[in-house]
Order: structure tokens, then C-alpha cells, then sequence
């Protein structure tokens, strides 16, 4: 009960508190506002903050459960998989690492929803599905471990080494993160200015398509793209902020 | 344990078959009815706020919690079984309403053929055609029995649709191949958008028949004979795995669940989740005194019931009824029992993966619009030089294509699966990709059934239900066949590269093939192939009812949910005319 008291966010069930109030002190990612496209963070209560891009700059993000070393590792291998490049934005300004650090304090970063009664058969065929016992938090934390200095290196050395992690299930998660984190509604901390929306044309959460459905064939229809938040004029409580 | 005052009637699910029988028995009635459902309660306002892929169509927010309960599986009987530990080949609902709130609302009847599956196949090919395993059965009911409650279900849900044979008239623009029906759809087709249009114009160019979807996900305004009235669907594209928060999707809490809840003999109770039905059964028979469930509180309830119906879903039917220990559980060796036999899921895959160079706004669109062709469904084409027997449709389906699920899909030629070659790539292809589907017959087998986990428990310490299942050749061959046909017609509509399907191999968990899971207290004529009658009327026990796609033989090309319903209609005309009068078995 010591524990309950002296944690800054403590919650009622037993399981948050190992994992929130094991961790030390809160850490931040500091990155230039340049880096993160410099349009929009969140602020510690979680309300979007729109700043206006300053060169030198910075902005220190809030982290729910990577160390600042862990986040850099994860936006730089982030930034790899889905690079910043004359292509468009990366997952870099989608804030893709701010994403992934939300998801694993919530309910699947603990495996809350999945079947996690033993015995466990590790190396069950691909057909059965993920049979370990490792939770996503664990799974990242293990793999980032591998990782150490990874943001330090060059981006043909970084590519090397992912190249020799491509195999592993810690990979096969940050990519699956990495593509969520893009295309997210940006109420999950990802899809920045829904920069990823942006990238491949898609609206979001459209009430209406009544008038549009069979119409433009062959031809491009992009409206503009509206958020959930934007859309409903509420802010709609997501999946990791839930017990 | 605590015992409440005993009821006429007590349901347990609260889905599409619960609520339904619910419906017809406190309109119809004045019998007491108690609906009991083990998640929460649901209504299209809640639905406002879940247009978000993430925590819908990926977190799975309307399922099942599978922390709570799953399955097993294993191919074989030789096999330990090992638990599904996240849904993902299938997806169980949760809440009032159940799979029924978070499914496509894609309306079509079973081919009339199936209903004496056995009997027709072996009078047009043989005994020797058949698979040597097989366990295919006729149903004992008749799809001419069955034609009046289609009908019925698909005016309750407003289907909109063209018809194709209307009492044995072809109709041009219809399913021409489909069974007979005694009139038009309540509506007329939904909106037809852009790759399935090129599916249907490039299906018609070949000589095959495409036909709309016929679309629970409605037309127009439009007002069933309860007087629920419901509006057009505006195709936002959240519908597959999300709960359409205008109404347009029938949905059990839009359609029946405000006519229940005017019915003061009718109460349902949220939180109930029901773990035995309580019985006293001797070999020759016996009857059903209840069920014991755990309220919201977590304590132990027993609801006595003069009738009890099961409408828990097709894999919790199945296992309440074997927790419950009524009736034989099914062994394969001896091929003693009929509880747990013939689980089939329907062989369902994307046969072509197509890539085109125009843009599709695949954005829009509904669960259930788009354009099928029934060609090759059932034994509509000639198999007498075929390596399989009976067949399947191909859909081109625009649901709303959503960015996460979708995104990444690129041609064999783009070899990369992150990095900037593939960002590229992928961005490309992103809105120009589409998938034609194959949703094909699995016939019943000796070796694929459902029984208890002897290792592998739920949050209560109950068994898990374990599956036994794998495919066997005669899916493997006509998925083979269904994927060369969709290869041809997606070049027909001009795609530039085509993925085929690379075929089925052993029965895999992880892979999303609908959620139409069958079989396990099967229906049929005689009490030593079925667990239930053909009024869903448990053999031994006359007063518990099995309502759901468990009582399917096998399985068939269509989706469930229609033949769910007119099954369920049927039964309730049979206990409000004759049961009630004379409570004892019905055939």
C-alpha cells in the first residue's frame, strides 16, 4: 500500500502497479521540433499542444515505459522500417516511438486480452500463433536490449542490424507497431497531423460517402481527413488509458 | 448458491438467435421470459465513438476476451492441442447483440441442394465420390420448408438485394442460381463501388452471373413489420468489426432489442454468464430443471425454467452442453456420440490479390456491398473430371478498406518488407489493391470435432473446448480451382500484377477466415447422427432448444446468419402452435 501511495499514477489493480511503479523515475524524449515534424506533442495530461516550429527547439515527450535511451533505439529502428525519405514523412514525425512507449503501458502491452495460461510451447508451429509466455512489454524490452548503441550508428549499419533481427518476434512486433503507429487515429499518440492518412488517402473516420461510393471511378477522391476527435467533437478514451 | 424464482422460459445469449426467439415468445405469448447474457449491454449510441481501427478492428474491443476463454486446437487426435490465444481466424462476440453487432451483414441463402447433401451426392456421383472420412449428413429439413422463414428474416432486417429466381423464374441482374424464392427483397441493392463494379463488369465479360450482395448494411429508410425503422447506409466504410453507429446495419440491438424491451414479460440480464444447465437425465431421457450462471457480482445463481434454449454461439453451445454432461460426447475411433461432431469452418481465403495502376478510394463502402458470382457454388457446374466435390462463390467486396490491416500489401515483383523500397511500393499499391475472395463448402469429417481440453482451463477452472480440425483434400483441390478462376477474372479487370492464393495447407489459427464456425450439436433425422431434431429440439432432452449455426451439418458457401434466423423462426412457430400445447418432442 506504501507502493499505491508514493506512485504519481497509481490505479487500482495490483498488475499496474508492478509494472508503473517499478519503473524509475519518469524519463523523457527529447527531440528537436524540427525531428518530430514540429507540429504537435503532448503535453504530461495528455492535451494536444500545437507549437509553432522553432529552430533549436526542443521538446521533451513524456515517457509511460521506455527508458529515454529504449525510446531513441525504437524511433530510430522505427525510422528505418518506414524512413523519412523523398517518399514523404517517416515514422519519425508520426511519432511512431511516442506510440509504441503508450501501447506497452496498456492493456496489450501486459497482455491483459490474450490467453496467457500455461503450460506454454514456445516452438508450436507459425499455424498455432504466438504461444510464449513473453508479454509485449517484456518481448520489447529483451529486444531493445540487443539493440543498445543502435541510434548511434549509421543508417547502412542500422539496416545491417535489423537485417540480422528480421527473424525474431520483437522485429515482427515493431513493424506491426511501426505500421499502426502510422496509420492510427492520432488519438493513440501516432499519425501526427494524421501525416500518415495524409500519405495514402485516407479520410478517417467519415460519417458520409453516400454521394461519393459509386462515383469517381479511375479517378482520385481524397477529402480531407478528420480525426476521430475531430469528427465526434469529444475526446473518445482510448484502449491504453483503460484498466 | 442462490435460487430465484422460477420462469417459463429462460435463453441463454443474448445474439441473434436469443433475442430473436425472445422476441417472437413475448409478442406471441405471455410466457416469462429471462434472457440471460454474459457481457454488457449495447445500443447504436455507443457506437459514435468506435471509428477507430486500432482499438476496434485490431484490439478486437467488441470480442470475445480471450484472457478469459478460448480454444484449443490440434489437426489431430495424435496431436496435443495447444490454446488460440488471440482471436484471429475467427471472432466471437461479446455484449447484447453478440458477433451479430460487429459482422458484415452479407444475406445470402444456402443453396437448396445442401439440405440433403448426402442423398444428392451420392445419387448424381456415387457412395465411391465421397470422401473416405466423411461425416456429411442431410439435415432433415428441407430448403422448400425453410423458403417462408427466410423470407421472414430477410423483412425483419430490411435486406436489400436483387432477386434471381423468383418461384422459378430466372430475374436478369439476380443470383440466377440461387433457390427459389416466394418474392422480392424488402430493398433494393446498395451502391455498387468502384473495384466491384470492375469485378462485375470483367465476371459478365467472361459469362459468368454477378449478382449484388444481398446486404443487411440497407438501401433506403425503411420500416419492418415490427415498426423498427432504420435508415440508409451512408458506406463510411467502419462496419466489418465495428457496431454501425447510424443503425443502417441491422444489428440484433437495433432491430429486435427495442421491440423486447417494450415486453414486460421479456427481461434480459447483462453480466449473466451461464456455466451448467442444470438437468435431470436418465439413459432413455429426461428434462432440463435451468441453468446456473454468475451474475455481475460473481455469485452463483440458479435460474430455474420450464424450457431452456441454448442461443450461446456455435462453439459455446456445444460446450455448455458437453460441461453440462447432456448427451453423448462424440468419439471418433468408435464414431460413438453425436455431441462435438462435425465442426467445419468455411473454406474462405483471398483467391487473387490484385494490383491495378488506377486509384480505387477503397475508403468507402459497406461490410456487405459488392458483387458475387455463384458459378462455382455447390454443384452448380459439372464435377464428373474433378479431383473434389461441391464448390464455392467469389466476391469482390468493398468494406472500407482500412489503412493498418491494408497497409504494406505490395506485388511478388517488391521484394522488401520495410525500408524505403517498400515504403515506396507499399505507398503505390496502398489504394490500388483489392482482393477477390473465395467462400467455399468444408464438408463434415470423422476426424474434425470438438470435445474438453483435458489440460487447458478458463477463468472459472472450466476446460476449454478443444478443436480437432484440419483440411483434407477435397477443399485443398477446390480452393486450387476457385484461385485460378479469380486469377482469370482479375486480369479481366485489368490488374497489373496478381497474387494468387498459395494454397491451403494445415488449418492455421492465425489467419482471418471468417467467423462462421459450425457443427458441434448438429440437427438431423435420427437421434444416432444429431444431437437435436429437425426443430433444434435437443433428442433426449424435450425441453432444451440448441439455437445457432451448431446445429449445422455442414457447412455451406453462405453465410450463417440467414439460415440462423429461419431456423430460429421455424422453431418458434413450432413451440408457439404445437410444444405449448403439448410439451413433447416434435419429431
Amino acid at each position: 500500500m506504501g507502493l499505491e501511495s508514493k506512485c504519481p499514477t497509481s490505479r487500482r489493480t495490483r498488475r499496474h502497479l508492478v509494472c508503473c511503479c517499478a519503473m524509475r523515475r519518469r524519463e523523457f524524449l527529447t527531440l528537436s521540433a524540427v525531428s518530430i515534424g514540429g507540429v504537435l506533442v503532448y503535453s504530461l495530461d495528455r492535451e494536444v499542444f500545437r507549437l509553432a516550429a522553432q529552430t533549436n527547439q526542443s521538446i521533451r515527450v513524456p515517457l509511460r515505459f521506455f527508458s529515454r535511451a529504449e525510446a531513441l533505439i525504437v524511433a530510430s529502428a522505427a525510422s528505418r522500417l518506414f524512413p523519412s525519405d523523398e517518399a514523404g514523412p517517416g515514422a519519425r514525425e508520426a511519432g511512431v516511438a511516442v506510440y509504441i512507449d503508450r501501447q506497452l503501458v496498456g492493456p496489450w502491452g501486459r497482455d491483459l486480452h490474450r490467453y496467457t495460461q500455461g503450460p506454454f510451447e514456445e516452438n508450436a508451429p507459425a499455424e498455432f500463433g504466438y504461444q510464449g509466455q513473453a508479454t509485449p512489454q517484456q518481448v520489447y524490452r529483451q529486444g531493445l536490449k540487443e539493440l543498445k548503441g543502435f541510434d548511434r550508428l549509421g543508417p547502412d549499419e542500422q539496416d545491417q542490424k535489423l537485417k540480422q533481427i528480421e527473424a525474431s518476434l520483437f522485429f515482427s512486433l515493431l513493424r506491426q507497431n511501426t505500421i499502426e503507429g502510422m496509420f492510427c487515429d492520432p488519438t493513440h499518440g501516432g499519425n501526427i497531423d494524421m501525416l500518415g492518412w495524409q500519405l495514402i488517402g485516407f479520410p478517417g473516420p467519415r460519417m458520409s460517402n453516400f454521394d461519393d461510393v459509386d462515383k469517381h471511378f479511375g479517378e482520385t477522391f481524397r477529402p480531407k481527413p478528420a480525426s476521430l476527435r475531430q469528427m465526434t467533437g469529444r475526446k473518445v478514451r482510448p484502449s491504453e488509458d483503460q484498466e | 448458491m442462490k435460487t430465484l424464482p422460477s420462469v417459463d422460459v429462460v435463453i441463454v445469449g443474448g445474439g441473434w438467435t436469443g433475442l430473436l426467439m425472445a422476441k417472437e415468445l413475448g409478442s406471441r405469448t405471455t410466457l416469462s421470459v429471462v434472457v440471460l447474457e454474459r457481457g454488457g449491454l449495447r445500443k447504436t449510441d455507443d457506437y459514435g465513438d468506435d471509428m477507430d481501427e486500432l482499438d476496434y478492428a485490431i484490439r478486437l474491443r467488441m470480442m470475445q476476451d480471450a484472457s478469459r476463454e478460448t480454444v484449443t486446437l490440434r489437426h489431430t487426435s495424435s496431436h496435443r492441442a495447444l490454446p488460440i490465444r488471440q482471436h484471429a481466424s475467427f471472432f466471437p462476440g461479446s455484449g447484447v447483440g453478440g458477433a451479430g453487432e460487429h459482422w458484415n451483414g452479407e444475406f445470402p441463402r444456402i443453396l437448396p441442394d445442401c439440405f440433403a447433401l448426402l442423398s444428392n451426392t451420392i445419387e448424381k456421383y456415387g457412395a465411391e465420390r465421397l470422401p473416405e472420412d466423411h461425416s456429411i449428413q442431410d439435415w432433415g429439413v428441407t430448403y422448400d420448408e425453410l423458403e417462408p422463414h427466410y423470407m421472414r428474416a430477410e423483412v425483419l432486417l430490411g435486406i436489400s438485394g436483387k432477386a434471381g429466381n423468383i418461384r422459378g423464374k430466372q430475374m436478369e441482374g439476380g443470383n440466377i442460381f440461387e433457390g427459389w424464392r416466394s418474392a422480392e427483397y424488402p430493398n433494393p441493392p446498395i451502391k455498387i463501388p468502384y473495384f466491384s463494379a470492375l469485378f462485375r463488369d470483367a465476371a459478365k465479360a467472361l459469362g459468368y452471373h454477378p449478382y449484388p450482395i444481398p446486404a443487411a448494411t440497407i438501401s433506403q429508410i425503411y420500416t419492418n413489420p415490427d415498426g423498427i425503422a432504420r435508415p440508409g447506409c451512408t458506406y463510411c466504410g467502419f462496419c466489418e468489426r465495428f457496431g454501425c453507429m447510424i443503425g443502417a446495419k441491422a444489428q440484433p440491438t437495433n432491430t429486435l432489442l427495442p421491440v423486447i424491451q417494450k415486453r414486460k414479460n421479456v427481461s434480459i440480464r447483462t453480466g449473466a454468464t451461464v456455466r451448467r444447465i442444470v438437468h435431470d437425465t436418465t439413459q432413455s431421457g429426461g428434462s432440463a430443471r435451468g441453468v446456473s450462471y454468475i451474475d455481475g457480482s460473481g455469485e452463483e445463481v440458479f435460474q430455474p425454467a420450464e424450457v431452456v434454449f441454448l442461443a450461446s454461439w456455435t462453439l459455446n453451445n456445444t460446450r455448455l452442453l458437453l460441461l453440462s454432461q447432456i448427451g453423448e460426447p462424440y468419439e471418433p475411433t468408435s464414431g460413438k456420440g453425436t455431441l462435438g461432431r462435425n465442426l467445419t469452418h468455411q473454406v474462405y481465403f483471398p483467391a487473387a490479390t490484385a494490383f491495378f495502376d488506377k486509384p480505387l478510394n477503397r475508403f468507402m463502402g459497406s461490410g456487405a456491398s459488392g458483387v458475387r458470382i455463384a458459378d462455382f457454388d455447390g454443384d452448380l457446374f459439372d464435377h464428373s473430371g474433378l479431383p473434389f466435390l461441391r464448390g464455392g462463390i467469389l466476391l469482390a467486396l468493398s468494406l472500407g478498406f482500412r489503412p493498418i490491416a491494408n497497409f504494406g500489401v505490395v506485388p511478388q515483383s517488391v521484394k522488401a518488407r520495410w525500408g524505403s523500397e517498400w515504403k515506396k511500393a507499399a505507398l503505390h499499391y496502398y489504394d490500388r489493391t483489392g482482393n477477390i475472395v473465395f467462400h467455399g463448402e468444408h464438408l463434415a469429417y470423422k476426424g474434425n470435432f470438438m470435445d474438453l481440453d483435458p489440460v487447458y482451463k478458463d477463468h472459472f477452472g472450466d476446460p476449454l473446448l478443444r478443436f480437432t480440425l484440419d483440411w483434407r483434400e477435397n477443399e485443398r483441390k477446390m480452393g486450387e480451382f476457385a484461385t485460378a478462376k479469380a486469377v482469370e477474372i482479375a486480369g479481366q479487370m485489368g490488374a497489373k500484377e496478381v497474387t494468387p492464393f498459395p494454397g491451403l495447407r494445415s488449418y492455421d489459427a492465425t489467419r482471418n477466415q471468417s467467423t462462421h464456425i459450425q457443427g458441434g450439436t448438429i440437427m438431423g433425422s435420427s437421434p444416432d447422427r444429431s444431437v437435436l431434431n429437425p426443430y433444434l429440439q435437443h433428442w433426449q432432452v424435450s425441453n432444451l432448444f440448441v439455437l445457432g449455426a451448431s446445429a449445422f451439418p455442414q457447412n455451406a458457401s453462405a453465410n450463417p446468419t440467414p439460415t440462423i434466423l429461419a431456423l430460429t423462426y421455424r422453431t418458434a412457430d413450432a413451440i408457439v402452435n404445437r410444444y405449448l400445447k403439448n410439451p413433447a418432442p416434435l419429431a
